[in-house]
This record gives C-alpha cells, structure tokens and sequence, in this order.
C-alpha cells in the first residue's frame, strides 16, 4: 500500500521530542489562591443552619485557625464562602454595603430572593476574571423556610435545601444526600428536628477533617430562625 | 453545543495547511489564554480546574409539531467529573410566552436569559406589543456575537409563541441562531436525536409528544454520564406555556420502561440456557 511520505512522517513527528515539541510554560504570578475548607447549609421549615470550619490554608500551610467563613448579611441570610480568603472579603465587602444602601434606601432589608439575585450578578460582572469563591447562600424565605441557594464560580445559582461547597466538598455532600434525602437508604428514616440534623453536620465536618488536610480545627455553626441567630462552636481536629 | 468552525463554510478556502501547524497546536481554551502559577502547586491554566469547570454536560430537546412546541430537558450538573446538582432548572422562564434552554455555561445560559427577559418586558411596556421571538432570538445572538471568542459557552433554544405561532430557534455562543422543527443540544443530544429521528411525526399529539420527549431524554441520560437527574417537560401553545411534568426521576423511568419490554430483572435477559 502507498501512503504519501508527509503522511507516514506525521506519524513520527509527534512522538519524537524535538525542540519544536517542546513549549516553555514561564512562571507566572497568579492571583489565585485556593484558601480551601468546607462549607455547608442546610434548611428546614422554620430555620436554616449554616456551618464552616475554621481553618485558613494556603497549600500545605496553616494560615489561620479561628478565621470565618460565615458572613450575615441581613437578619435572615448568611453568605458562607469556601475558595480564596481575599475574594470573600472583597465579596462580602461589596454586600453589606450595598445591602445597607438598599436598606436605607427601601427601609426594609432586602430579602433572601434578593440578596441571591444580587450576588449572582456581582459575580457575573467578573466573568472574564471571576472571583474565586464557592458560595452558599442560606437563608429565610418570605414564609419562614430555610433555603439554601448554591454558586459556581461565575454567578449560576439554584435554590436547594442542603448545599455544600469546599474541599470537603465530595466527601460530605455524598453523606448528606444520604441521611437528609434518603438516597440508598433502606430504613428511609429522614431526620425532622433541628437536633437531629445538628448532629449530622457535626458528623459530616468530623469526617471530612479525618480525610481532607484543608479541613478542621473549628467548626462555627450559624442557626437562623425568625427570632434571631445563634451561634456555636465544636472542636473539629487540629493536625 | 454543536463542535465545529462556522469560518471554513462559505468563503473560498484556499490556505492549505502546512504541516508545521499540525506540530505545535496545543488544545487551547476559547477563553482568554491567561497562564497563572500558584506558589504552591503546578502552572495551571487560567486559575486551575476549578474554574474552568463550569456546569457543562446536559441534555436538552426541543421540537414543533402540530399542537405547538415540546421542550424536555434532564437536571444534572456536573463540575468536571463530580455532580455539583441533579436538580437544576435547564428550562428558564423568560417570561409568560417565552421559554430558554439552557446547554454549556450555567451562569452564562442564566445571566444571558434574564437579560433577555429585561429586555423583552422593556419593550412590551415602549411599544405596547410583545416582541416576536424571532426578534428575541435575533437580539440575544447580537449580543453572543459581540462577546465571540472570549469564552462564553451557550447551547440554548429559545422557543416561544407570537402572533405569527409558535417558533422554535437554537442559539450558539458563536452567533448560530438557526430556525428549526428539531433541536437537540448537549453532550447527549446525539442519543436523543436517536430516539427523535425515530417516532417524531408533525401530526403527533400531546401526549405522543410528551412521551417521546420523555423517553428521548431518558435514553440520553442512560448513556451519556454527564446527563441524568430529573425529566422536566414544557409545552407551548398558543395561549403561552405549560409545565407538563416538573422532575420525574430517570432511575423510576428506566425500571418502567424494562417493565413494559417485559425484562424483569433477574440477570437472564438473554434467556442463555447454559446448562
């Protein structure tokens, strides 16, 4: 059989390294950095609970050990943001201060509708230099029921009652579609009380600090309900 | 997303490529090619995987027939290999005689849609008449057009009813928009044509439509791993558009349908007698 000898040197061109093959990636800075952790929300009728742990990493070290990445933005929603630590900071910035403003504004705080629009479209308007942020938005609706509202990085966003976000992020969600919707479960017992799924999420953010290097030390715990916010602190693993 | 260069079709083509092009083409993101290095990991591109994965990987189908516009779509999510959702909306509700798909980028599909929707309702309240949807497809592809080879990534159809009936477009984020009877659009849409080639008729009813639309996407989600979830289906008449079904889960679809073939799922299909 005949086959052209440009066709046949095409073959071996490419598996030879030559010095054409070969392209320099230079280093460059980066703005990105993964500050990591786990986030997570969950809502109920009535209350939505937010957790994070508190742990600030920036690759194999250990920036901070009490830093939150909890941020209330209105009596009845909380941002919690897993991703680099400066793009949460400049978001949350943005807003409050634009929460405020509407606040005075309008003379009612925004509502957790809102304040989901509102920050899918900040994070839209970086869409060709996107924040680095992984963000839950968890909050009460018109009617007192707890939502969560999930975020890629670029602003698309969906309303759900459980969202996880982070490096843990695999590993927990995994167990949450199991004991708060069911999924392959057996005895489909699903948890009502607001104790009940306390305890889970505290179980989820101790397996995920037993198996993900960028979670532990602490895990900070918002409740929302209509009567206010509570806040809690547990012990996760430190090393 | 329909995957091949709109600029060798047309024109006269008389650049022939030299092999030396061939060598040195890296597969390069349509996005702006911006290396970053972190200071503690390897050099990625344009801020690691984590960026980049934005929700691709769907099913979503449109077709006309005679009593309007059928539109199913799956739920599922995914960020490169992990499942971000399995409930997400691929139909957006532009407004009450308008509907939007939503294939590629979630943000994009999300952002672009509602700015639509802005944009129809502005000039229904200026000129006191709905915007065609031909008109509203034409807009949106203006604006896709303008933001060419930057990075946004849109599959979408654009289906509506106007004075003139029902039409039904798909829009490209590489300024396609095109006029159709059939669309399939997402990484299991090549199973879904499958199945639509198939059973689809012109003179079909509404609940013929909404079963092929139904068993269309369930195909698709059987094969294709980045499809899955829930069915959602919408019809479109005259009078606007309905939500036929909300989320029927694929899992129960596929144990209904084997029933219907009579499988009951012991493991002997085939029916081999080995001994």
């Amino acid at each position: 059989m005949y086959i052209p000898m440009n066709e046949m040197l095409k073959h071996f061109k490419q598996d030879v390294p030559t010095m054409a093959n070969i392209t320099h990636k230079s280093e460059q800075w980066s703005p990105y950095h993964d500050n990591s952790g786990t986030v997570l929300a969950v809502g109920i009728p009535g209350a939505v609970i937010v957790a994070g742990d508190t742990r600030l990493s920036n690759g194999y070290n250990i920036m901070s050990r009490d830093a939150t990445k909890l941020s209330q933005l209105t009596d009845k929603c909380v941002l919690a943001t897993a991703g680099q630590y400066a793009d949460f900071i400049a978001l949350r910035k943005f807003l409050q201060q634009r929460l405020q403003l509407y606040e005075f504004q309008n003379e009612v705080q925004a509502s957790t509708e809102t304040v989901a629009h509102l920050l899918s479209r900040e994070l839209y308007s970086r869409r060709f230099f996107p924040y680095y942020t992984f963000n839950l938005l968890a909050g009460l609706d018109e009617n007192n029921h707890g939502f969560v509202y999930g975020y890629d990085a670029i602003g698309s966003y969906d309303k759900m009652t459980y969202g996880v976000q982070g490096s843990g992020q695999e590993l927990v969600v995994a167990v949450l579609d199991n004991q708060l919707k069911g999924y392959n479960k057996i005895n489909k017992t699903i948890p009502q009380t607001r104790e009940e799924i306390l305890d889970i999420i505290l179980d989820c953010f101790s397996c995920a600090a037993e198996r993900d290097i960028h979670t532990g030390d602490n895990v900070e715990i918002l409740i929302i309900t209509s009567a206010g916010t509570e806040r809690l602190i547990k012990p996760l693993r430190k090393d | 997303m329909i995957d091949f260069d709109p600029s060798s079709f047309g024109l006269a083509h008389t650049y022939q490529k030299e092999d030396k092009d061939e060598i040195n083409t890296l597969a390069l993101p349509s996005a702006p090619q911006v290396i970053y290095k972190t200071l503690n990991g390897p050099t990625q591109v344009n801020g690691g995987n984590k960026l980049n994965n934005f929700k691709h990987g769907t099913t979503t189908l449109g077709f006309v027939f005679k009593e309007g516009i059928l539109l199913a779509v799956d739920s599922r999510a995914s960020m490169g290999s992990f499942l971000s959702s399995e409930q997400v909306r691929k139909v957006i509700e532009i407004n009450e005689y308008l509907l939007g798909t939503m294939a590629g980028g979630a943000a994009d599909c999300q952002y672009w849609l509602a700015y639509l929707a802005n944009h129809c309702r502005t000039y229904e309240l200026k000129n006191g008449s709905k915007l065609s949807v031909a008109a509203a497809s034409k807009f949106l592809q203006g604006i896709l057009i303008g933001y060419r080879n930057s990075g946004l990534s849109m599959g979408c159809m654009i289906a509506g009813t106007d004075t003139t009936g029902q039409h039904l477009y798909y829009i490209d984020n590489d300024g396609m928009r095109l006029k159709g009877d059939i669309f399939s659009v997402g990484s299991g849409s090549t199973y879904a044509y499958g199945v639509l080639d198939n059973h689809y008729r012109y003179e079909m009813s509404l609940n013929e439509a909404v079963e092929l639309g139904i068993r269309a996407i369930y195909h698709a989600t059987h094969r294709d791993t980045a499809s899955g979830g829930v069915v959602r289906v919408y019809h479109i008449h005259q009078n606007g558009w309905t939500k036929v079904h909300d989320g029927i889960d694929v899992v129960d679809l596929h144990y209904q349908f084997a029933q219907q073939k009579g499988l009951v799922g012991d493991g002997d299909e085939a029916k081999q007698r080995l001994f």
